[in-house]
């Protein structure tokens, strides 16, 4: 048994904390592009998070909150390094344009290397929305910007991938040398 | 840029976000490293240490 404070009979909601890590990793993991910071960004804003849990609103989106943390932890550690590229899994890596193979796991990596192409509040956004399927409003609460502003970033990120990837409306997601040449190009062009 | 740019169409957004969703599930399949609920349990024992726990 754990020694719960008095006022704390019920379970510690910090206890959630846990459940909450694999989505914290894999959001991290859209913001930093690399494995090892991302798990070095999701344990700094893990203890954020528990020292300052006084300020979280039981009852309410408890990984709404966490989220907000990661982000913010992520955007504070950018401004402070100043830096712009971060090292990229997958794409410094090289071996992108070797094999465009119609294998799934393949073409998959295209998309996540795509992907990391993607302006950080492009990349955070559309991976709110599109791979967690939150909605615009919690989404928008999240990032801690107007709803419309979500919207945009979102269309924008989808218009962009769907650029760089060939797509084409109603399509089969196909992966060719042209395509994958592509994401090459646009991961060695600086976007805007 | 043009506003037909901005816009992905129903087609393509059902695409990128089914990619998107592979992409996630991958991830959070993975195991999650100890480092973390060593963390976890470290700030508790903390915690229970200083009698600050709420």
């Amino acid at each position: 048994m754990t020694r719960a404070a008095p006022e704390q009979a019920s379970a510690d909601p910090r206890d959630e904390i846990v459940e909450h890590l694999p989505a914290m990793r894999a959001f991290a993991m859209s913001l930093a592009r690399n494995s090892a910071q991302a798990d070095d960004l999701v344990q700094d804003a893990v203890v954020k998070a528990w020292s300052n849990f006084d300020k979280f609103k039981v009852g309410t989106n408890l990984r709404a909150w966490l989220f907000t943390i990661l982000r913010n932890t992520f955007y504070s550690a950018r401004r402070k390094s100043g830096r712009e590229v971060a090292d990229v899994d997958g794409i410094m890596a090289g071996g992108l344009a070797s094999k465009p193979d119609h294998d799934g796991r393949l073409a998959l990596a295209d998309f996540q290397a795509a992907f990391a192409t993607l302006p950080d509040e492009q990349r955070e956004t559309l991976w709110l929305v599109g791979a967690l399927g939150m909605s615009y409003d919690e989404a928008a609460e999240t990032c801690n910007c107007a709803v419309g502003t979500v919207k945009s970033r979102a269309n924008r990120a989808r218009a962009r991938l769907a650029e760089l990837l060939h797509l084409k409306d109603d399509e089969e997601l196909e992966l060719t040398d042209q395509s994958t040449m592509a994401v090459v190009a646009a991961s060695i062009t600086p976007l805007g | 840029m043009k506003e037909q740019e901005k816009q992905a169409n129903e087609g393509l957004r059902r695409q990128i976000d089914e990619n998107l969703r592979r992409v996630f599930q991958a991830q959070v399949e993975e195991d999650v490293p100890d480092r973390f609920t060593d963390l976890l349990k470290r700030l508790r024992e903390q915690d229970s240490r200083n009698g600050t726990a709420e």
